[in-house]
């Protein structure tokens, strides 16, 4: 019963987050100028994240913690220097 | 693929705050599909993925710490590191936007300007062209009876 309700909780959870992954895939493709595809890649990253925590969940194993927070360090890494190089033109002066 | 078996309280907290945070994530990501500028669409994106990412770690965080019968607390490293960051990249990708605004309007201001320029100074030039072409025929029949 209860791993019934978790087991359902957890697919709809994921559905939704997948459902933000297409979203954000979206406005990827379609974002009119460089800012907005920036944006939308951080959702994307952020969402994926997400994703591989609650399958952390599902599973019940610490394993995806690790790869969760790579992600999300690697993630901020590459949104800050795209973020730079609109702003300058360049990553590394 | 097995789900967990927690007590029912433990499931219900942590199926909850999952569900929320996907929907608030969801919520978050779909301002991002549906306004229409670039400032409008950070706002959400930024507060839908901080909440989404605390009500989901604070899942995880209950979830484990029930499996492993002790405090588990390291999914804290994510939180704190993601509440950090969301609002950084957001900042810095808004002045760059800020920034590319400003210099494609300053191009166009260049741009008009210059146009303008071109279009007085092609009408000083057919004025003085007009004026020439006066003097000529005002003075061509003056000149005649003599």
């Amino acid at each position: 019963m209860n791993v019934t309700i978790l087991a359902w909780g957890l697919a709809g959870a994921q559905v939704l987050l997948g459902l933000a992954m297409l979203l954000s895939t979206y406005r990827l493709m379609r974002g009119p100028r460089a800012q907005d595809r920036v944006a939308s890649l951080d959702s994307l990253y952020a969402n994926a994240m997400l994703l591989m925590v609650v399958f952390g969940i599902r599973t019940g194993t610490t394993l995806y913690f690790e790869a969760a927070l790579i992600v999300a360090l690697v993630g901020f890494a590459s949104s800050s220097a795209l973020a730079k190089f609109l702003m300058r033109g360049e990553v590394i002066e | 693929m097995e789900a967990p078996d927690l007590p029912l309280w433990a499931t219900v907290i942590v199926a909850g705050f999952a569900l929320y945070g996907a929907a608030l994530t969801l919520l978050g990501t779909i301002g991002l599909v549906r306004l229409k500028t670039f400032y409008d669409r950070a706002h959400p994106l930024g507060l839908g993925l901080t909440m989404g990412n605390v009500s989901i770690l604070i899942a995880s965080i209950v979830c484990f710490s029930v499996l492993q019968t002790r405090p588990v607390v390291h999914e804290v490293l994510i939180l704190i590191f993601v509440t950090l960051t969301t609002p950084v990249t957001m900042m810095l990708l808004a002045r760059a936007a800020l920034f590319r605004d400003r210099s494609k309007a300053y191009d166009q201001r260049v741009a008009t300007e210059a146009h303008l320029a071109a279009q007085k100074q092609a009408a000083e030039l057919e004025a003085a062209q007009r004026e020439a072409a006066l003097v000529q025929t005002s003075d061509a029949p003056e000149q005649g009876p003599e």
